[in-house]
């Protein structure tokens, strides 16, 4: 086994070796919530130039938005009628709230579930990692809502815009305190953040002082939230003081600037900040993690963080032509890096989801069923560690951030179990609203993952090589085949004959026998610690 | 237990068996469940944990009531009241937040000790890295990939975790509760704590396979990955065996923090040998609302404080049922306090050092250490200096209380601490007489306020002393003295100050384990 992480000396020249299902699927693994078996050879018939764009071209069109699924005899919405959206109401009432948040946790799993073909999901969730905000923190419901579409509208976009977006964001200013920042006793919350954790980062190269952060907290004096949460600039409240930065922003003076004009400080802040070459560098370096793997090495650093960080700043900090360099790198597909993920929870059970082609009922027409079986899945991210949108801090999961174990911290000896549970229960007995049921279809799922499911040996491989990442040890294969598949006869045709019954003549008897055993497949092979990997 | 169970069991526990297409995992026989061996050491000393999330507020914790102008004058929004202060018993110059009743009692009881100030030279004021630098005990500069405790394990238990568990350490090493894992236990190899939320149900895991994995990053997790699916099959069943076996306990308050110490109570009680405990409670972050403006003894940082002090009361009263108290003790900390100065929001922003809470009964109750001088008109620069670098409380736990040596300590925590008299050390066979705490002061200083030239005097018993020089924010500027004296006296030291700004600055004196810090104006 190897004893320590690896790197590949592998660069960002766009990869010429075989474009095949494996690769295809590594390229859909780290860019979509999982991959249905549809989805792969669509994108393997594209070929990698063509499959790169098009995961990276965002359509316009954005989910239809959270709906109120609450009102009840106890519950009152007065301005939004059950079946409504919330979004554009705002309430300072905080059982509404409490309410809507958990709607729009809900919601959130119906648009991952249904996401399109492309990375706007997956980095959104990135993007609200890095921002970190917390729904429960920020309280209203509409300002979550609000910030997350800052995020999704901007992923593939501009940086810095995003960055300028989400600093006067009232969901950002409620999170962070920007809104209670005043001249008289400046709040630095976001002065801070803004530079360890939303720019310039930690890291190494990133020198600025603590006088830089109380000096960023004083530039950025004077916005607050109106009656209704707007973000407005209160000249009054603005720091009019000259601000000046240490070496490591050269000694730069924010002039500062009374009545209106004061607000101008918030861009100059942004415009000094993004001066330093260290912004670059700690976004693809957590790009680069989130996307590749999490160790990185002089290699690593040199041969793919700079270039990245070089052709970001190139670009005016425009975030698609650098994740369409890595994507398409020879560094990507290195074999190093397949199957080295350990999915997040979200990965986990949306992907399970999605592989899995599980069908909710619609989130609009039947929302109340719906939004109470995408809540079953919400408590099991919950259970795992990953709350949507409400990350443990503003530096959100540790999983994402902390060396040296980074995802390795989804699992242990409390998460491990639950993931098994979650595709246990998922496989045996589903979840139930009304009459309406979500649970793995054996039958309809070995037909879309194999094309010939009579086949044992077929099946098996088809199955691996959909479900699993890591190389399998072909004795363990045979032996699941034998034990699982065939419950212990020596003959591949038992298999065959049982499944070409049941194809001609699906009693009820023909199928449990069919069922039973791919039921207790698929439940082994999804308890294999590989599962865990993508 | 009979030689060839043990063999059986032991083999059978490393093969998956497959059987009617349901994959079963032999665990139930374990030899190491066998209940003759859950008996309880009463040599086995456990530390719990608390770690506050956010940077506790220490002064609205620990009230510097000789100090109560300045202290009001800073933070005049949301001060605590003097006479809502709760007092401590023999001690009329520190006070704790009124909402911290049931801590008063303990205090009372000689249960509680408070260390004051606690902190290193260089504070960090970034919550991750300042965590990092408590979880690892690592110096301000320096980064460290393993925890402090993690290291007092490895140290304890080399070798882990192959093989493990034994006979000799069938549990745990450290447990922590929740769904977390955490740097204080993260070892060379891997980290030495279980993470558990629910001791009473547990789900085998297939873990028996041997197979070699691949030469990529995906073996290298895969191994990962099975090693926490066999350590978990190994432990879970003797946690639950050590959950359920305990019936009776008292009532806790319903919050979380309670909760989980309701958990770690059952283990130690339940026979578990576990060294370490870990339990976290967060929302210490209080930038802004942290009192209500109208009586700021309630409030956000009050609700924290009752949660804290009600929770681990209830623990305490707990074990002294249990009968397991002589063999607990409890440590809080914060990864920092906060700022002297509050700020308009009714809060307060990022700060340094802050007071620590040991409770149990093998604690030496009372406060240790002086109350934080306070700047007459605090600006918002302003810090709290650190008197005791919290690795000395580190070091004592592992000497007084872990009964590691010196040498061990030195190898654990990089560096040799002193010990404090924080723990009644005759657990570890040590006879410790220096047990007051010396509230005398060690440093005059002439002239103060001064404008170019200050000579400081000051007190040492003879032994290794260290006189340094720290700003306002509490970071250390200057190493003035380091010296071993082989005499007790006075001493003296003349200060050059014309190049520092004007403002307050802080002598601070460490003779062996004594510590005093003054704080000096500069003109």
């Amino acid at each position: 086994m190897p004893a320590n992480p690896q790197s590949s000396s592998l660069g960002l020249n766009t990869y010429k070796g075989t474009w095949q299902y494996l690769q295809t699927k590594h390229l859909l693994n780290r860019t979509l919530f999982g991959a249905k078996a549809a989805d792969i050879t669509y994108f393997k018939n594209l070929g990698l130039t063509a499959a790169v764009d098009e995961l990276l071209n965002i359509s316009t069109s954005l989910p239809t938005p959270p709906l109120n699924d609450y009102s009840s005899t106890t519950v009152l919405d007065p301005n939004v009628p059950l079946g409504k959206t919330w979004v554009n109401d705002f309430t300072t009432d905080g059982t509404l709230n409490s309410y809507r948040n958990s709607a729009y946790k809900k919601w959130l799993l119906s648009v991952w579930l249904g996401q399109e073909k492309n990375i706007r999901e997956k980095l959104s969730l990135f993007w609200s990692n890095h921002f970190g905000t917390e729904a429960d923190t920020i309280f209203y419901s509409n300002l979550t809502y609000n910030h997350h579409q800052i995020l999704r509208t901007n992923c593939v976009g501009n940086f810095k815009q995003m960055v300028r977006a989400v600093t006067t964001d009232p969901g950002m200013l409620r999170y962070l305190n920007g809104y209670l920042n005043t001249k008289t006793a400046p709040d630095e919350n976001y002065g801070r953040e803004l530079q360890e954790l939303f720019t310039v980062g930690k890291d190494g190269g990133a020198k600025y002082s603590e006088d830089d952060v109380k000096n960023a907290a004083k530039a950025l004096t004077g916005w607050k939230l109106d009656a209704s949460n707007n973000a407005i600039f209160d000249s009054t409240r603005h720091d009019t003081t000259n601000k000046t930065f240490s070496a490591f922003y050269n000694n730069t003076t924010i002039t500062g600037k009374s009545g209106a004009t004061g607000a101008q400080e918030t861009d100059e802040l942004l415009n000094m900040i993004f001066q330093k070459t260290e912004v670059a560098k700690f976004i693809c370096r957590k790009l680069y993690r989130y996307f590749v793997y999490y160790y990185i090495d002089a290699n690593v650093e040199n041969n793919i963080i700079t270039p990245l960080a070089n052709a970001f700043i190139a670009n005016n900090y425009e975030i698609k032509p650098v994740l369409k360099l890595l994507l398409q790198s020879e560094h990507f597909y290195d074999s190093l890096y397949v199957g080295c993920q350990i999915k997040s929870p979200i990965d986990h059970v949306v992907g399970f989801l999605r592989q899995y082609e599980i069908v909710f009922p619609d989130a609009v027409t039947d929302y109340v069923d719906s939004y109470f079986l995408y809540n079953s899945m919400v408590s099991q991210l919950i259970g795992m560690g990953q709350n949507p949108v409400d990350p443990p801090n503003v530096a959100g999961w540790p999983a994402y951030y902390q060396t040296p174990d980074y995802n390795e911290l989804w699992i242990n000896a409390d998460t491990l179990p639950k993931r098994n549970k979650f595709t246990d229960l998922m496989i045996e007995t589903g979840y139930t609203k009304n009459g309406k049921k979500i649970i793995v279809d054996t039958i309809l799922f070995v037909k879309k993952v194999c094309t010939n499911p009579s086949d044992p040996n077929l099946l098996m491989d088809s199955l691996f090589a959909f479900l699993i990442s890591t190389d399998i040890d072909p004795a363990l294969k045979n032996t699941l085949k034998v034990q699982l598949l065939l419950t212990g006869q020596a003959s591949d045709y038992y298999w065959t004959d049982a499944w070409n019954l049941y194809q001609t003549s699906p009693t009820t008897i023909n199928f449990n026998i069919v069922n039973a055993r791919l039921k207790a497949l698929l439940k082994y092979i999804m308890n294999l610690p590989d599962y865990q990997l993508q | 237990m009979e030689r060839r169970n043990f063999i059986r069991n032991s083999l059978a526990l490393l093969t998956p068996t497959v059987i009617s297409g349901n994959p079963i995992h032999i665990l139930q026989d374990h030899p190491l469940l066998n209940s003759s061996l859950l008996a309880t050491s009463n040599n086995d000393r456990v530390l719990v944990i608390i770690q506050l999330s956010g940077g506790n507020d220490g002064l609205n914790t620990v009230i510097p009531l000789s100090e109560y102008s300045n202290y009001n004058n800073a933070r005049n929004n949301i001060a605590i009241p003097e006479n809502k202060v709760l007092k401590l018993t023999g001690n009329n110059a520190t006070g704790i937040h009124p909402s911290m009743t049931a801590m008063q009692n303990l205090f009372s009881d000689g249960k509680l000790n408070i260390v004051q100030s606690v902190g290193y030279p260089q504070p960090s004021f970034s919550h991750f890295r300042a965590t990092d630098i408590w979880m690892s005990g690592s110096d301000s500069n320096e980064y460290l990939n393993t925890g402090w405790a993690g290291r007092y394990l490895n140290n304890q238990n080399p070798g882990y975790p192959d093989n493990y568990p034994t006979a000799d350490n069938p549990d745990p090493l450290a447990i922590q509760i929740g769904s977390l894992s955490t740097l204080t236990c993260q070892g060379p190899v891997v980290n030495m704590a279980l993470s558990i939320s629910d001791p009473s149900s547990f789900y085998n895991l297939i873990d028996g396979t041997n197979a070699s994995v691949s030469n990529t990053n995906s073996g290298y997790e895969l191994s990962f990955l099975r090693s926490i699916a066999k350590q978990t099959n190994l432990y879970t069943a003797r946690i639950k065996k050590a959950n359920d076996s305990v019936t009776q306990q008292v009532t806790y308050p319903n919050n979380s923090l309670a909760s989980q110490l309701k958990i770690v109570a059952r283990l130690i009680k339940g026979g578990l040998q576990t060294k370490v405990y870990m339990v976290n409670y967060g929302g210490f972050d209080t930038h802004s609302g942290q009192v209500v403006a109208s009586d700021t003894t309630t409030g956000t940082h009050a609700n924290l404080l009752k949660v804290l002090s009600d929770a681990i009361a209830a623990f305490q009263s707990d074990i002294v049922g249990l009968e397991i108290e002589d063999r607990v003790i409890g440590m809080t900390y914060s990864e920092f306090g906060r700022r002297i100065k509050s700020n308009a929001s009714g809060g307060t922003d990022h700060g340094s050092a802050a007071p620590l809470f040991l409770f149990g009964k093998n604690v030496r109750g009372g406060v240790f250490g002086n109350n934080p001088s306070i700047p007459e008109s605090a600006t918002v620069n302003d810090n709290i200096p650190y008197q005791y670098d919290f690795r000395t409380v580190y070091s004592t736990i592992l000497q007084n209380w872990f009964c590691v040596t010196e040498s061990a300590q030195t190898e654990i925590l990089t560096k040799q601490y002193p010990i404090l008299p924080l723990i009644n050390a005759s657990v570890c066979g040590i006879n410790d007489k220096n047990s007051t705490f010396s509230k005398e002061a060690l440093i005059y200083n002439y002239p103060n306020p001064f404008t170019n030239f200050t000579k400081i005097d000051f007190k040492t018993n003879g032994g290794h002393t260290l006189l340094q020089l720290l700003d306002g924010a509490g970071t250390v500027l200057q190493l003035l003295v380091e010296a071993n004296y082989s005499y007790a006296g006075m001493n003296s030291y003349n200060l050059y100050g014309s190049s520092l700004n004007a403002g307050v600055y802080y002598i601070r004196l460490q003779n062996e384990a004594k510590v005093y810090v003054k704080a000096i104006i500069k003109m």
